[in-house]
């Protein structure tokens, strides 16, 4: 799957597939399905028929936001080959009804709202707000320069430092934005990918100073490189360059830090690019396997580390498709890891995920419809299954949140958990007709862009070859057509408009940050051991030429000793070039 | 969709579309991209990540009518005007720059003054866009 194609799995496992579901030995029985079949055509011919007659249907075609065609309704017909084995029971193989057997009943999702803007000082406090209003987790949003690895000061970075997330540029930094944080006791996630290492070792450096040791350490830092060149497209050097260096992350953080979750297997991104959910589904797990072949080719085994992988979904506003896509997730995930890679531990078999409801379907318009929407996009993720949980802020479609909007967001996670009940009952959709036919289509459609990443010569050719990033921005461009066209209804844009000038406050970001983080960086380098610096980074140097060596051990001593993220993150651009995307459009 | 306002130009109307900073977030653009084409234009994407220098540089040796700039990244008040300077600078006075992404209200005035329009944001329909870049061209060719 990863780096050559030709597998006979792939091809295999869609056609055996699709053709089990049309079998008939499933739970219902072969007569009982044979009733029904009767049934149902005598409903469409005696009672929806002559009905259809009198009042004509609001729309020529009922499909999924992903397009796959709908019925006006789901019998147990369209469920006939199941006989319960695929969907099973909560914390049992393979996992379709949730990966832990109490779910919510045990403990709730982890409530982690991603934040992070202007100065280290700026973004400490809002973390410390954040906890006290009750949040569980904690998760850091960088800046640009920060995540394409440019310092504060790069020509680069002009305009752009603490403008989207907070700038880090070295040690000093991550010192003042954990500062007060008990880092043993918080869980953290960090989104950032292309330095992913560096900032890793940073957290870690944090932890030593406060005499922490980075064993214990427990959180996530994205670090899925595969997805970056798919979607989110911040990069720095070539795939090649970027999946060794996770190799090496691999390796290192099974050893050293065996409570980070050194990859988090990103669909949300490829979501927001525009990919229909079968898309987002079907790449986000060929990326996990992906994943799982370069663990096994670093010489680690399958089940030594396929318990720290886990996975982070959008969920957006069609709310059946979203859940029946939790749902498929976690079965394609437990199936192939047990058939193909010989997992043998169940705690290999479990897709573990993290849920950001849609910032791409946030409107301008009419701003406050927001909170509706992310309320309903984070029901579906919990109804999902999700293990953890961001909501976005109403007034995002217009600048980084109001500390306001951001309360409302985690309010409104705190209201699905104590007051609607949706925690009572684990998998409350499983069972659903509709559901369970939706849970096995997306598991279909999975498998069968599995076979074509296969027959264009695996990930790495999907990706180089710009076919992923075509798939998906026709999909994208079908999208906009649709709510062009108004065949897709979006309130406050193509429904029900009207016209508002200013309808919110927003959050103004001081310009001021740009020039404290200036101010710190050369103080940083004017304090530390320039030689040793020097020393250190040509370590770096020569373990990058290494193909053997790991790279993260010459990195923590560096980060260790003020070298900056520019620094170690030019160390590699020298050794691997940079990186241009093939043409898309 | 419209009367096209700048038909009986000779013309086609040649549009550069660019993202000037750090921020991959190509959805919209790649999106307008289409758009642009399906309407009629001539389309030329930037690629991800080039400079304001390496915008206005490309906007005047392509020979543009029209530069349509990107940002969600909160980057737009120093990339936009960036752009907008260079290309005055660079011989490319007469090409029209217009605007989007996450531009917040307050922030628009100052871009609007220095020439730089539309500034839309999401959600904004495609049609409506298409129609400013034809309207702005327009102006442009009737005043040279």
């Amino acid at each position: 799957m990863l780096d050559s194609g030709g597998d006979p799995y792939w091809s295999k496992k869609a056609k055996a597939f699709a053709a089990a579901r049309k079998g008939t030995k499933g739970m219902y029985g072969d007569s009982t399905i044979r009733a029904i079949h009767k049934g149902v055509e005598q409903w469409q011919k005696g009672v929806l028929g002559p009905w259809v007659k009198r009042s004509d249907p609001l729309k020529e075609d009922f499909e999924t936001a992903s397009g796959i065609k709908l019925k006006p309704v789901y019998t147990p017909e369209d469920i006939q080959s199941s006989d319960f084995s695929d969907s099973s029971f909560p914390g049992v193989y393979p996992y379709t009804r949730g990966v832990y057997p109490s779910m919510y009943r045990g403990r709730l999702w982890t409530m982690r709202m991603f934040s992070g803007f202007g100065t280290p000082e700026d973004t400490n406090k809002r973390l410390k707000m954040l906890l006290k209003h009750g949040e569980t987790g904690l998760s850091i949003a960088f800046d640009m320069p920060t995540l394409y690895g440019y310092d504060a000061d790069h020509e680069k970075a002009h305009g752009e430092v603490g403008r989207c997330g907070v700038n880090v540029s070295s040690l000093r930094d991550m010192e003042v934005i954990f500062g007060g944080i008990p880092l043993d006791k918080v869980s953290t996630s960090m989104t950032i990918n292309a330095p992913a290492a560096v900032l890793t070792c940073m957290y870690a450096g944090v932890a030593k100073r406060n005499g922490i040791s980075p064993k214990v350490l427990k959180g996530t830092v994205q670090a899925d490189m595969l997805k970056e060149y798919i979607a989110q497209k911040e990069w720095a050097y070539p795939p090649e360059a970027h999946l060794r260096i996770v190799r090496d992350m691999m390796v290192y953080c099974t050893k050293n830090m065996p409570e980070w979750n050194y990859v988090s297997i990103s669909g949300y991104h490829i979501r927001e690019a525009g990919s229909s959910a079968a898309q987002e589904l079907a790449f986000t797990l060929a990326d996990g396997f992906g994943y799982v072949e370069l663990g096994m080719q670093a010489g680690l085994k399958v089940d030594d580390f396929a318990p720290r992988l886990s996975f982070f979904f959008n969920s957006t506003m069609d709310f059946f498709e979203e859940i029946a896509k939790f749902r498929a997730a976690r079965r394609i995930w437990a199936k192939v890891l047990s058939e193909k890679y010989g997992a043998k531990k169940a705690r290999s078999l479990l897709l573990r995920f993290h849920t950001q409801t849609s910032g791409a379907s946030l409107t301008w318009q009419q701003p406050y419809n927001n909170i509706v929407r992310t309320t309903l996009e984070a029901l579906a993720a919990v109804l999902g299954g999700t293990q953890s949980l961001h909501t976005n802020s109403y007034d995002e479609a217009w600048a980084l949140p109001t500390e306001k909007a951001v309360e409302v967001a985690l309010r409104t996670q705190q209201i699905i958990a104590e007051e609607t009940g949706s925690t009572n009952v684990i998998d409350p959709l499983g069972g659903s007709y509709y559901v369970e036919w939706l849970t096995s289509e997306l598991e279909e459609e999975a498998y069968r862009y599995f076979e074509k990443i296969d027959a264009v010569g695996g990930l790495l050719n999907a990706i180089k070859s710009g076919y992923l990033q075509r798939e998906i921005a026709e999909n994208s461009y079908r999208l906009s057509r649709r709510v062009e066209e108004g065949k897709d209804g979006i309130v406050g844009v193509n429904k029900y408009y009207v016209k508002e000038d200013a309808p919110i406050n927003t959050l103004k970001i001081n310009f001021g940050a740009q020039k404290k983080q200036v101010d710190r960086l050369r103080k940083v380098r004017s304090e530390r051991d320039n030689a040793k610096v020097n020393a250190i980074l040509g370590k770096l140097r020569r373990a990058y030429e290494n193909p053997e060596a790991n790279s993260i051990y010459p990195m923590m001593e560096a980060v260790m000793a003020y070298a900056t993220l520019g620094e170690i993150v030019q160390t590699g651009r020298d050794v691997y070039g940079g990186w241009e995307e093939p043409i898309i459009v | 969709m419209n009367k096209d306002p700048s038909s009986g130009a000779k013309r086609k109307i040649r549009i550069l579309v660019a993202k000037p900073g750090l921020d991959g977030h190509d959805r919209g653009v790649l999106v307008l991209a289409r758009a642009f084409r399906d309407a009629g234009m001539e389309v030329i994407y930037s690629g991800l990540l080039p400079t304001p220098e390496q915008v206005a540089q490309m906007a005047v040796d392509e020979d543009v009518d029209v530069v349509a700039l990107s940002l969600l990244n909160g980057a737009h008040m120093t990339a936009f005007p960036r752009v907008k300077k260079l290309l005055d600078q660079k011989g490319g006075k007469g090409i029209v720059v217009v605007g989007g992404g996450i531009i917040p209200n307050e922030d628009k005035p100052k871009l609007l003054k220095l020439g730089i329009t539309g500034l839309y944001g999401p959600g904004t329909s495609l049609e409506e866009i298409i129609d400013h870049v034809k309207k702005k061209v327009a102006e442009r060719r009737r005043s040279t």
